[in-house]
């Protein structure tokens, strides 16, 4: 078998996928590729999301059509130098099919991890809780209207040498859609439960944008249980925020008016799908979801600006490394600027407000690189 | 959240909302499962198809109410139970009944808001099953929705998944006018995810299963889930379609119809209903009248012939619009040619 021959197989964005639909091919059968370009759009229910070259080759062969659903690890595509004849290509995808419906059969029993829903003292959270190891665990804290989906590119590759828990904060997802009075130090107080309530004595919190500010709000009132924090476009440093993405993600009721709202997210309008917004939809749906998002926002945005500055927190925290998307059209990278020189900021290029789903390789990377020190 | 079917997800909707609401009571034939009769058996079965399971163990018999079989009595006391301040659930069983009890519907239950200048409120909710493939003969196979929807004054949902009979069912029990509710019998024990919460979904705002560029289908109930396999097959043959489920017949979506067939320029309606005055009839003059000139191709109806239901099941599968049907008139609208006047 020719060794420069690489497979192109269906990748496994987060946990829960299983399976994915090849969107769009975005190179053309006989295009050079360098690693890192993109070769494919893949949508997924979640979300779509384009696929980079693992290698640099020519792609010579689309196996999978567009529009076509297949299984993770399948293949969709044969990368090559462009010596290789298209016997040995043609031998190569026949050995490949048969190998791998012969192991899908052997995996068909793994299934992956759910969440459960827990009692933090008193109060039903959701909580998805993976993987092992001896340094202290990572707890991820999303962000308004959010949920443990927004990790789905992350958490698996968090969980590799450690225990990482995502959970979803009261009125959100599948927790309890109580929220108290909606206030940063409210939903902090909730992490240190979960915290007592998993026998955690002390955490990296990576958190994502209000998310960022609950996190913050945790180092300043409980900073024995914080080892440190990984913050990802944080509210709580500066006054801005995008309202007609607050109001109009609270209102939206129907997938054409919430896709235009759900595209400020993201630098690449075109990650936002109708299944995304579907799952939004249903979320909002639930009993108390919309009185809970009204309640936060009145708590944390009223008047159209950021209530709490955390700033003065930063004087005095563990280590901490900042991420930011250039192009964030929620809360602006600028919030970044002039923050204490003990803390690593990093800002991405081309990436709006979710770094974590549309920079997904670069954010573990460096989070990981982080927690590692 | 998990794996619910039809059937479990239409029983927790009934449920939660009693648990929330003590006004909201449940009455029909056989709903608490005979009530114990002669078998001496409590909560048996929970109605012919098991969709009232365990209420009457966990409510009791006040709230939990057998009637007789008489549905024109237990129709108008629930009728005159949503008047006077509860909010009942009756189950019709087989929605052909409704030729026993249709005064109290039609000229009671519809009219008493209208009627009482606006001073009355009504939220009744009526569950019944209907539609063929279940090989139940003409007295036990119709879809009765558009004899409903041609009513001014009821409100008429066709769920088309357990998600949606859900949400649907907790907005009906919700809401102040009364509702039809009905249950494609051969959906019962159809699965998908369901929240374990209490959610709703609104009436009047269709949902697109799908998003495509040339063709809209509009579907009702179960023929929203064979839309979608033609629809399926068709993008493979490079054939792209949106799929409409109305959800509600009355409140009906007209926007997002108009707007689909504005995008797509062809449409193909998908009814399983007797096809005189039925809801592919009603879309189609909707259509005609507002989206003319978007239209590249005649509407398409895929819908049974205007005869009962057949009993022998060859017939019954000839009877009923399926996938190679709903294929086959979207092949037809799509390979339409507009000949030139002589």
């Amino acid at each position: 078998m020719n060794a420069s021959i690489i497979p192109i197989t269906m990748p496994k964005f987060g946990l829960a996928m299983t399976e994915g639909k090849l969107a769009g091919w975005m190179v053309r059968p006989g295009a050079t590729v360098r690693a890192g370009d993109d070769l494919a759009d893949i949508e997924t229910s979640k979300i779509t999301n384009a696929y980079e070259s693992p290698a640099a080759g020519v792609l010579r062969r689309q196996v999978a059509q567009e529009g076509e659903m297949l299984a993770v690890g399948a293949l969709i595509g044969v990368l090559a130098d462009a010596d290789t004849s298209d016997a040995d290509i043609d031998a190569f995808i026949t050995q490949f099919n048969a190998e791998f419906s012969a192991g899908a059969a052997e995996d068909a029993s793994d299934t992956p991890p759910e969440p459960s829903v827990i009692d933090v003292k008193g109060r039903s959270l959701r909580v998805l809780d993976i993987g092992h190891g001896d340094g202290d665990p990572v707890v991820l804290i999303h962000g308004f209207g959010g949920d443990i989906g927004n990790w789905l590119f992350n958490h698996a590759a968090l969980a590799s040498d450690r225990r990482v828990i995502a959970f979803d904060l009261p009125g959100h997802g599948g927790s309890g859609k109580d929220v108290g009075p909606g206030s940063l130090e409210f939903f902090s107080s909730v992490v240190v439960d979960l915290l007592d309530t998993l026998g955690i004595g002390r955490a990296h919190l990576v958190a994502h944008s209000l998310g960022g500010a609950v996190a913050l709000t945790t180092a300043k009132t409980a900073p024995s249980r914080v080892a440190s924090l990984a913050l990802l476009a944080p509210a709580g440093l500066g006054p801005d925020i995008n309202m007609a993405f607050i109001d109009g993600f609270i209102t939206a009721d129907r997938q054409k008016t919430l896709i235009p709202v759900l595209s400020y997210l993201v630098h690449d309008k075109g990650l936002i799908g109708r299944k995304m917004a579907d799952d939004v939809l249903r979320y909002k749906r639930l009993d108390g979801a919309v009185d809970a998002l009204r309640q936060i926002a009145a708590a944390n945005f009223a008047d159209g600006r950021q209530t709490d500055n955390l700033r003065p927190v930063l004087e005095h925290v563990p280590p901490t490394l900042v991420i930011w998307g250039k192009d964030d059209e929620i809360l602006p990278s600028s919030h970044a600027a002039d923050l204490p020189d003990a803390i690593t900021v990093e800002i991405l290029p081309d990436t709006g407000h979710m770094p974590q789903m549309e920079r997904s390789d670069a954010v573990n990377g460096k989070v990981r690189a982080f927690l590692a020190h | 959240m998990s794996k619910k079917s039809f059937r479990q997800a239409i029983n927790e909707a009934m449920r939660l909302e009693m648990r929330r609401d003590p006004r909201v009571i449940i009455m029909g034939e056989d709903v608490a499962g005979g009530q114990g009769g002669s078998s001496g058996v409590v909560d048996a079965w929970g109605g012919v198809l098991g969709v009232t399971k365990g209420l009457y163990t966990e409510f009791g018999p006040e709230r939990v109410l057998d009637t007789p079989i008489t549905e024109a009595s237990y129709i108008g006391a629930a009728a005159g139970a949503a008047a006077t301040g509860l909010r009942p659930v009756a189950e019709l069983m087989f929605v052909d009944f409704v030729g026993c009890c249709l005064d109290q519907i039609m000229n009671q239950a519809a009219k008493f808001r209208y009627m009482f200048g606006g001073k009355a409120r009504t939220p009744l909710v009526i569950r019944a099953m209907f539609g063929a493939g279940f090989n139940a003969a003409a007295q036990h196979s119709q879809a009765l929705y558009p004899l409903f929807t041609h009513i001014p004054g009821l409100k008429v949902v066709i769920p088309s998944s357990p998600y949606e009979a859900k949400g649907l069912l907790i907005e009906a029990i919700r809401d102040d006018d009364p509702v039809i509710f009905l249950e494609h019998k051969v959906m019962y024990d159809d699965e998908e995810e369901v929240p374990d919460e209490a959610y709703t979904i609104p009436f009047g705002e269709a949902n697109l299963t799908r998003e495509g560029d040339d063709v809209t289908i509009v579907a009702f109930g179960r023929m929203v889930k064979l839309a979608n396999e033609a629809a399926d097959k068709l993008e493979r043959q490079g054939i792209s379609c949106t799929v409409i489920d109305p959800r509600t017949t009355s409140p009906l979506d007209r926007d997002t119809i108009l707007d689909c067939v504005a995008d797509t320029g062809r449409l193909v309606i998908v009814d399983e209903s007797s096809p005189r005055c039925n809801m592919a009839a009603d879309i189609s003059a909707l259509v005609a009248e507002e989206a003319f000139d978007a239209l590249k191709a005649p509407i398409r109806r895929v819908i049974p012939p205007h005869t009962p239901v057949p009993f022998a099941s060859v017939l019954e599968s000839l009877y009923l619009p399926d996938a190679a049907k709903i294929e086959a008139a979207v092949k037809a609208v799509m390979n339409h040619k507009v000949t030139e006047a002589a």
